[in-house]
Formats: C-alpha cells, sequence, structure tokens
C-alpha cells in the first residue's frame, strides 16, 4: 500500500498579515513557516496511523515549491514519512500544484493520495478536486474517518448539516480535516531519522498558469466597538434591530 | 453564457444555489450575456420558479443516478453539459460540494478557476475575481487568463436577489458515467440550520466554564432563531460537538449576526467569523481583543448579560 500525501508550506497562524511592493506581494518578513495544519494534523498523521497498523503502508510526501519548504518537508519525515519529493516550483496557481503532483502521481502509482482539506494561506481547496480530474480516481473530499478493507474504503465526509459515509475502491484521493486523526509532535527518534530519509529534488516541468494575483487588500478596520451597558440588554436589542438591521 | 450549477441534497435545492444564481445572473447582465442553470438529477423544488433569481433557462440531465453525489461523475457530466451549451463563465457555491467540483470541472474544460470569490469580476480590462485569503484575513484580486472561466462563491458574500422571472426548463442527454461510489448512510442533525447557512448565530468560549453552562446559551440562540457555534478550545474538550467549530482550523462563516459569548477572539478564531455583518461580543475581560473586531460589546459577566439579552429579545418580540 502506497500513500502520497501532499504538503504544502504556510505562515504559522498567528503570522502577522501585511503586503508588500505595492500590495501586489506577500510579506515574508519575520513569517514562521508551518506544514499547512489540515496537510499535517490530518492527511499525514492519519497516513501514519494507517502504517502503525499495516507495516506494509509506505509514506511518500510530495510537495511543491522552492528550498526554503525543505525545513517543513524535514518535519513531515519526522512526524513519520518514509521519504519525499520536492518540486523546484514557486506558484501560488493551484493548478500548476496539482498537474506536478498528477505527474508524480502517475508515476508512483499510489493506492491512495492525502490532501488537507485546504491550505489556510490561499484557502483554494482546489488541489484534490483538481487530481480527480487529472487522474480520473475517485475524490471524497473534507473526510473526518476513512477505514481501509483491503482494496475499499469507507469514508465519512461532511457535508452541509451532517456527515455522510461511503465506500469506494483503491486507487482513491482524500482530502482530509478535523476528525481523520490527532495532531502529533515529533520525537527525538523521528528527527534524528529524517535527517537521512531521502528527500528528491524535481526541477518545475509546468508553466501554463491560468491565473495570476494582481493586488491583495486588507479589510476596511472597523469603526470601533460600541459599548452597550449591560443591565441594558434593551438598548442591545434596539440596536441590533433598528442600526443594525440584523434581527 | 454564465452557467450555473444547481447544487442540491435529498432532491432539495441548497439555499447557497440561490446566492449562485443571483451572483451568475448579475455577472450575465455585466458581460452582456444570458445566465442559464444546469441541474444534474430531479428535485422537488419547482424549476421554473428558478427564473425569479435571473436564470432564463434550466438544463437538467434527467438521470437518477446523480441524485446522489459523486464527485468524478457530477464533474464530469458537467465539464460535458458545460461544453455542449456553450458556457464561457461556469458558477458554483463554494460550500462542501462545490469544493469537490468546480476545481475538477476547471481542469476539464481547461479553464482558470478562483475558489471563495466574495464580489463580482471587475471586467473592464480583463477578468479580475476578489476572493478571501488568509482564512478571511486578507483579500486577493486573481485575474484569469482562460477563454473559459469557473468562480466559486462564498456564501452569504453577494446575497440573494430576486424579481417575477420564469425560466424554461430544457432537457440535456449527456451520457452519465456509472459511479464507483456507494453512499451507505447519512447522518444529518434534524432540525437544525447548518452553520455555513445560518444567518444568526450564537456562539460560545471557554468563558462559559464547562459543557453544563451551556443551557443560557442554547437559550439565546432559542429566542433568537439563531444556530450554535463554539471556538475550538470548547469542541476540542468536547464540551459541544466538533461540527459547531469556527475558526481558522473550523467552519469559516459569515452570518448577519455573530454573538460571542466568552471569546476572547485570538486571531485563529477571527479568521472564521470576521466576514460576519454584525459582531457582539460579550465578554467580562474589557481586554479581550475580540472587542477590537466587534461592532457592539457588553462588558459584563455572561452568567448575568446572556439571560437579560434573552429575556430583552422575547420582550420585544412580544411587543412587536
Amino acid at each position: 500500500m502506497k500513500i502520497l500525501v501532499c504538503i504544502s508550506k504556510t505562515p504559522d497562524t498567528t503570522a502577522k498579515i501585511a503586503f508588500i511592493e505595492g500590495n501586489t506581494k506577500f510579506d515574508e518578513n519575520g513569517v514562521q513557516w508551518i506544514i499547512n495544519p489540515y496537510d499535517e494534523w490530518y492527511a499525514l498523521v492519519k497516513a501514519i496511523e494507517l502504517k502503525e497498523k499495516d507495516s506494509n503502508v509506505a509514506i511518500h510526501l510530495v510537495t511543491v515549491g522552492g528550498a526554503d519548504t525543505e525545513p517543513i518537508i524535514r518535519k513531515a519525515l519526522a512526524l513519520g514519512g518514509d521519504e519525499a519529493i520536492r518540486i523546484n516550483n514557486i506558484t501560488t496557481d493551484s493548478f500548476v500544484v496539482a498537474q506536478e503532483i498528477a505527474a508524480i502521481a502517475k508515476e508512483g502509482g499510489y493506492d491512495l493520495i492525502f490532501t488537507g482539506k485546504e491550505t489556510i494561506d490561499y484557502n483554494s481547496a482546489s488541489v484534490g478536486s483538481m487530481l480527480c480530474a487529472l487522474l480520473d480516481q475517485n475524490f471524497i473530499s473534507a473526510a473526518v474517518k476513512l477505514d481501509i478493507n483491503g482494496n475499499a474504503i469507507t469514508v465519512t465526509r461532511e457535508i452541509e448539516g451532517g456527515e455522510e459515509t461511503c465506500t469506494t475502491t483503491l486507487p482513491a484521493i482524500v482530502s482530509c480535516q478535523k476528525g481523520m486523526a490527532e495532531q502529533r509532535i515529533p520525537n527525538m527518534r523521528g528527527i534524528m531519522a529524517a535527517r537521512t530519509k531521502p528527500l528528491k529534488v524535481i526541477e518545475a516541468t509546468i508553466t501554463n498558469a491560468t491565473t495570476s494575483i494582481k493586488q491583495f487588500d486588507l479589510p476596511p478596520a472597523k469603526s470601533g466597538v460600541k459599548l452597550v451597558d449591560p443591565s441594558n440588554m434593551d438598548e442591545l436589542v434596539r440596536l441590533l434591530k433598528e442600526e443594525a438591521k440584523v434581527i | 453564457m454564465v452557467l450555473i450549477y444547481i447544487d442540491q441534497a435529498d432532491q432539495e435545492i441548497k439555499k447557497a444555489t440561490y446566492e449562485a444564481i443571483s451572483y451568475g445572473a448579475a455577472l450575465a447582465k455585466q458581460l452582456g450575456t444570458s445566465a442559464e442553470a444546469l441541474l444534474l438529477g430531479t428535485v422537488h423544488d419547482d424549476l421554473t420558479s428558478l427564473g425569479k433569481y435571473g436564470v432564463t433557462k434550466v438544463h437538467q440531465v434527467n438521470n437518477a443516478t446523480l441524485n446522489h453525489f459523486d464527485a468524478r461523475m457530477n464533474s464530469t457530466v458537467i465539464a460535458a453539459a458545460a461544453k455542449s451549451l456553450g458556457a464561457t463563465v461556469v458558477i458554483f457555491a463554494h460550500n462542501i460540494n462545490g469544493k469537490a467540483i468546480a476545481p475538477a470541472v476547471a481542469v476539464k474544460l481547461s479553464a482558470g478557476i478562483v475558489t471563495g470569490a466574495c464580489a463580482l469580476p471587475k471586467t473592464d480590462a480583463g477578468f479580475v475575481v476578489t476572493k478571501t485569503v488568509f482564512s478571511g484575513k486578507a483579500f486577493a484580486s486573481i485575474q484569469i487568463d482562460t477563454p473559459i472561466k469557473v468562480i466559486s462563491i462564498n456564501q452569504n458574500s453577494f446575497g440573494i436577489t430576486s424579481n417575477d422571472g420564469v425560466a424554461e426548463i430544457t432537457n440535456l442527454a449527456i451520457e452519465v458515467p456509472s459511479s464507483t461510489i456507494s453512499i451507505t448512510s447519512v447522518d444529518k442533525i434534524q432540525g437544525e440550520v447548518p452553520l455555513t447557512e445560518a444567518t444568526l448565530v450564537v456562539s460560545g468560549g471557554r468563558g462559559l466554564k464547562g459543557p453544563e453552562n451551556w443551557g443560557i446559551l442554547l437559550d439565546l440562540a432559542k429566542a433568537l432563531g439563531a444556530s450554535t457555534a463554539c471556538s475550538r478550545p470548547v469542541s476540542d474538550s468536547d464540551w459541544r460537538p466538533h461540527h459547531e467549530h469556527v475558526g481558522q482550523t473550523g467552519l469559516q462563516i459569515a452570518p448577519n449576526l455573530y454573538i460571542a459569548i466568552g471569546i476572547s477572539g485570538a486571531i485563529q478564531h477571527l479568521a472564521g467569523v470576521n466576514r460576519s455583518k454584525t459582531i457582539v461580543v460579550i465578554n467580562k475581560d474589557p481586554e479581550a481583543p475580540f472587542f477590537k473586531a466587534a461592532d457592539y460589546g457588553v462588558v459584563g459577566d455572561a452568567f448575568e448579560v446572556v439571560p437579560a439579552l434573552t429575556a430583552a429579545i422575547l420582550k420585544s418580540k412580544g411587543g412587536a
């Protein structure tokens, strides 16, 4: 059983969001980089849990990015990936990322491809769905639970107002979110082992971006909070009715 | 032509579809073309009434296999339909199903895509779509460089507009591939509005001290007819179910009213709710960062303020 886990580098959840060069570029100054939480806590850790149950599972990691993504790939290897591939392509276009990963996936012949539900920087939630079209494989999104039974998987996914459970056969692509697995921290043995695990770098082959970011903007600042006396909730109700007009 | 995908569950059209149609119709008007909708499978709703939201035609691929969702099957059929109808823009709601299929449809149509759009595209020079990025902490204006475009729009970002139009229904013959996904069970929370569709939301944090204290929040939600949500520490501690967690790693919502009770307002929580139209914060700590993001604030003990607010709402409803 071969599992490919797609890893993306994102700013830490507490990073200050600011832009430079006339609001055309994200200001990376002082930013701490992490593995996209959905990729790490749910996709990667789920793959590790599957490997702990079945030692025949091999976990390969793939990321599309520059050399500055290597620290987060080493962390992913320390958590429990077996080997990693970095495709040296710096892009903000999901279609470019998906095509690069699809090429790796075709070559590797994976039974399962895991992605996070979305990245917390560009929030595109696109790569898994694009892989579905590029590889013509089944795609189950927003998964909260997954069990493997021979060549079949049973997956529970989020739907509006509840959950839906379905079965399908491998190979398949699954995007993972909260519920799939529990967050872990790498141990010292993992960190030592990660240093010598294979990390292969492949040069970019895809250049046909379909979109380009023209500008970033920050949301307009709130005009300031209007404080209401805690003993006067009638006034809050009046404001919500007459001023905000939301109730 | 602008083609809008009709998302359905249990043969009922989802509310997010009406907003997607309103958005698609406004875009079609801006581009000087027509807006038409696409339904896979069958629904109980009256399809001609979708004309109200601005579509002239509803194309239906009338095949019951399509009543259950399968991302590969649905995206294949939608792309084939868009090709045969000559659509130049395809619109989806950025909900669970939209996220699962819109990017696949874009690949099949060799189209550039922007997911999570929050405004109509600027089309005077090129085709530039604004979307939320960094989990709601910023916006990006993204140019699509392909002849065919795909857009999915964030829920509650455009609104629903309606008039008195009537849509014509046409049958569309598209080959439907067999599905290799079988759905074995569906578990829906009965009687609750899904959080992403809710217009009023009451949310609680660690300031409520324990799950046994949620009664005051539930009473307020009931008085308002609101859905309930919670912060990450609350769902991590299993005080409330995971599906109520809003924030950067939970649901991102944009209701008309978000009332935060005993939530300090960490940046990760704000990312999930800062698109709400009006934010009310109730917290006993006047230094809570959430007050900076709030429209209305009450500095006080939730255990006194919340029941008083519930009573005030019931009183105002009784008097109306």
